[in-house]
């Protein structure tokens, strides 16, 4: 039973049209004008109707398109497809995915691309021929590669937008449309990639509370600022280093609350993050205290220097290359380094989900007593699930070091920490597509409405808790399993 | 005679004021069912409890003869140490892990080998042969159990999703995973259906046939208990009332009164009364 009937799909569009509504009207519908009386707010109705309606039709049609497919894969191999349930949740992942592509592209086009509306009528309709394709495509290509196993319908369409998000995330720096600004937001929303991979690990994983995250972040960021002022350290001798330390910190931190579950676990964790930045700011002769550390050496690439003078003993690329001088270059530069993070920590910890060590985690997550009836020991797991997750947080501190050449305790605050807990939290705990997902829009929300000025954080707020209400288990919280039993000759 | 298994003397576990087990003796072999009963409250989840590493106890010896390991005192190793040296056992309220696939239950069961296997992962991020072998064969065993208890339809399914009666069936098949020396299963029948109960002594049955392990069994099926158990251990208030084969507890005084002496005890007291009634007369037919 793979075709949905037409009520079905039309539920389904009205919902996703619905969604569309509330994200349309504060973001499209409302525009600030300054007028000889300051601030005016206005509107423009008309276009989020357009919004809204094009989203319906382009739902509907995605829907139609698929029950299509369906059905001919149907015929083609009388193989039943079964598990109402599974189709109920891709049709849900989909909608995300292909919303989440509909909307946050054009409407970033909108306000910083200064286009017209015709423009975004343009591409919106682009980025639905291009989620209309991808769905396509992740249903012919990938079963046709025989190392894939013919996977739910969901797990190809994650897949499919992965490699389509990976595609982007790479060009990005180099397209004509990217300048500085969005080079670098792209950067941070990078960085929060990896601290909620890092959390991932720990809370959506392990199952295990951690609301002093910041801390690991805070320690991997030191870690490169002060091995590198007084020992010379570069950064990419300090990243492995920044890791450890910090991965060392998440095992001390394990130790005290293994035993301990709930509000007393939040509150440990809360105050090791805070400890860990008051230690900081008053720790002056080590830290600097409040002034922090400054002149962190930049990255460079094989001893090629992105600054314009290098320093001693470092040639710089422009000279090299032959490429005139851009201090655009170095924020490339940043970029590709941290998405090398991130995909390099995302294949890790999906590794890892199909060894021992992280299916240990998960059990974790899920019973601990039975965990120990089965021989597995849950202190060890507990200390390696802080630790992998602390030392993800440590290499984007080290990374944030070397971006920001500064660091100072004013970084590591509390909100960061449940800035972080909520990528996880909204992602779909335990989910790393989730998680990407989480970020990009947790960064970028607040940085699409700053034309709202003060008003964005509950702009940013009303959003945040609409998407709960919607889904409490998160954006992606169906779990995708590690390992699949092919049924032999059945 | 050589030591059985296990064997456990002067077992005793105090809660406060509250004497749950008090001095219990009883042994469980190889290649035999053993069954503890008793009335609800009588103690038999604690002993189960002090047994698999859960409580220490408050006196008393809880010996396994291992055949490589040798002699070894249960209640001195940390809890989870018990399930490694064969000791595994399922819970009486079924604990699966529920957002996991059958399949990654049974996987989970053989942690202890394939952490080594994978040298505690670094083989198996890096992808080496001898962890691949390693975990296509951790597969098969698992595929094994999944078709011997008849899941192989749902191997791919959230564990959480199962009924009830698959679910006692991944419990037993995710601790047979762990290559058990001995299997202890608390009232593995409760909640079954008479058919699925009848199945699940044949299976019984042919684990200890195939597999020669030993099986401890806490019931209160008395058509299942009689039917498969080699030798019957009751308990009443935390002390041992009686032991033998079915034949002898059938027969044995104390034993019927215990059950039918005290209905207010007893959770399901008209089954239990009627069964052990049917029982005792001598009408119950064997499974
Ligand atoms: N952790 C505990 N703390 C206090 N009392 C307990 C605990 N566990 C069991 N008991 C008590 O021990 C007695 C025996 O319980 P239990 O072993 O569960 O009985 P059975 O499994 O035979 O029905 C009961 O009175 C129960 O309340
Ligand atoms: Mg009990």
């Amino acid at each position: 039973m793979a075709t949905v009937a037409l009520p079905t799909r039309l539920k389904d569009a009205a919902i996703a049209a619905g969604l569309a509504l509330v994200l349309a009207i504060p973001f499209i519908g409302l525009f600030t004008v300054s007028t000889d009386q300051g601030l005016v707010v206005n509107s423009r109705w008309s276009w989020v109707a357009w919004a809204v309606g094009l989203v319906f039709a382009g739902r509907l049609l995605l829907g139609a398109g698929r029950d299509a497919l369906a059905a001919r894969a149907n015929r083609k191999n009388n193989e039943h497809i079964d598990l109402t349930n599974h189709h109920k949740n891709n049709r849900i992942l989909r909608g995300i995915a292909i919303g989440f592509v509909v909307f946050i592209v054009p409407v970033f086009f909108l306000i910083y691309g200064g286009a017209s509306g015709i423009q975004i009528i343009l591409a919106l309709v682009i980025c639905l021929l291009i989620g209309f394709f991808l769905d396509i495509l992740g249903g012919f290509v990938l079963p046709a590669l025989k190392k894939v196993d013919r996977s739910s319908v969901g797990t190809r369409l994650t897949r499919a937008f992965m490699v389509a998000a990976l595609l982007f995330a790479v060009t990005l720096p180099f397209m004509p449309y990217s300048d500085r600004y969005i080079i670098d937001l792209g950067t941070t929303v990078l960085i929060y990639i990896l601290l909620g991979l890092g959390l991932n690990v720990t809370v959506g994983l392990a199952g295990l509370l951690d609301l002093g995250f910041v801390a690991f972040y805070a320690i991997g960021a030191y870690s490169f600022a002060l091995l590198s002022k007084f020992f010379g350290l570069d950064f990419w001798v300090c990243l492995p280093l920044s890791g450890l330390i910090a991965a060392g910190f998440g095992v001390l931190l394990s130790l005290p609350i293994l035993r301990l579950r709930g509000d007393y676990l939040a509150i440990v964790t809360l105050g090791f993050g805070e400890i860990t930045r008051i230690v900081i700011l008053n720790w002056q002769g080590l830290t600097g205290g409040p002034n922090g550390v400054s002149g962190i050496p930049r990255p460079g690439l094989f001893g090629l220097s992105f600054e314009r003078r290098p320093p001693e003993g470092m040639v710089s690329f422009h000279e090299v290359t032959g490429i005139g001088f851009s201090g655009e270059h170095r924020l490339m530069f940043l970029y590709l380094i941290v998405l090398a993070l991130v995909c390099l920590a995302a294949w890790v910890i999906n590794r890892l989900r199909a060894l021992p060590v992280g299916r240990a985690w998960e059990a974790l997550r899920e019973d601990e007593i039975a965990c120990r009836s089965l021989g597995i020991n849950p202190t060890a797991s507990k200390v390696s699930a802080y630790a992998i997750g602390g030392m993800m947080g440590g290499f984007a501190g080290c990374f944030f070091a070397a971006r920001q050449g500064f660091v100072s305790p004013e970084s590591f605050g509390f909100i960061e920490s449940a800035l972080i807990l909520a990528i996880v939290v909204l992602g779909g705990m335990g989910s790393q597509v989730g998680v990407v997902i989480a970020a990009l829009f947790i960064v970028m929300l607040p940085e699409l409405g700053r034309e709202f000025a003060d008003y964005r954080m509950i702009v940013f707020g009303l959003a945040m808790i609409t998407i709960m209400v919607w889904r409490p288990g998160g954006l992606l919280s169906t779990r995708v399993p590690t390992v699949k039993l092919d049924q032999k000759g059945a | 005679m050589s030591e059985p298994l296990l064997n456990v003397t002067g077992l005793t576990m105090r809660f406060g004021g509250l004497v749950a087990v008090d001095g219990v003796n009883l042994s469980a072999d190889t290649g035999r069912i053993t069954a503890l009963i008793g009335p609800n409250g009588a103690g038999k989840t604690t002993i189960f409890n002090c047994l698999t590493g859960f409580y220490k106890p408050t006196s008393g010896e809880l010996s396994l003869s291992h055949p490589t390991r040798g002699k070894v005192s249960l209640q001195t190793l940390p809890g989870y140490q018990v399930a490694r040296h064969g000791v595994v056992r399922t819970f009486q309220n079924i604990r699966l892990f529920p957002r996991m696939t059958v399949l990654e239950n049974l996987l989970v069961a053989q942690h202890v080998g394939l952490m080594r296997k994978s040298v505690l992962g670094v083989a198996g991020l890096l992808g080496l042969k001898g962890w691949r072998t390693a975990q296509k064969e951790a597969i098969e065993r698992a595929r094994f159990w999944i078709n011997r208890l008849d899941l192989a339809a749902v191997a791919n399914e959230e564990a959480g999703n199962l009924s009830y009666g698959m679910q006692r069936r991944v419990e037993i098949a995710r601790a047979m995973n762990t290559d058990p020396l001995l299997l202890c299963l608390d009232e593995p029948a409760a909640g079954l259906n008479p058919r699925e109960t009848a199945a699940l002594g044949e299976l019984l049955q042919g684990i200890r046939a195939e597999f020669g392990i030993g099986i401890l069994l806490i019931e209160h099926d008395m058509k299942l208990v009689m039917g498969i158990s080699d030798h019957i251990h009751v308990v009443e208030y935390g002390r041992k009332i009686a032991e033998g084969t079915p034949e002898q507890i059938r027969t044995d005084e104390r034993v019927i009164k215990a059950y039918l002496g005290e209905p207010d005890e007893e959770e399901l007291p008209a089954v239990v009364a009627a069964d052990i009634a049917e029982v005792a007369a001598g009408e119950g037919d064997r499974v």
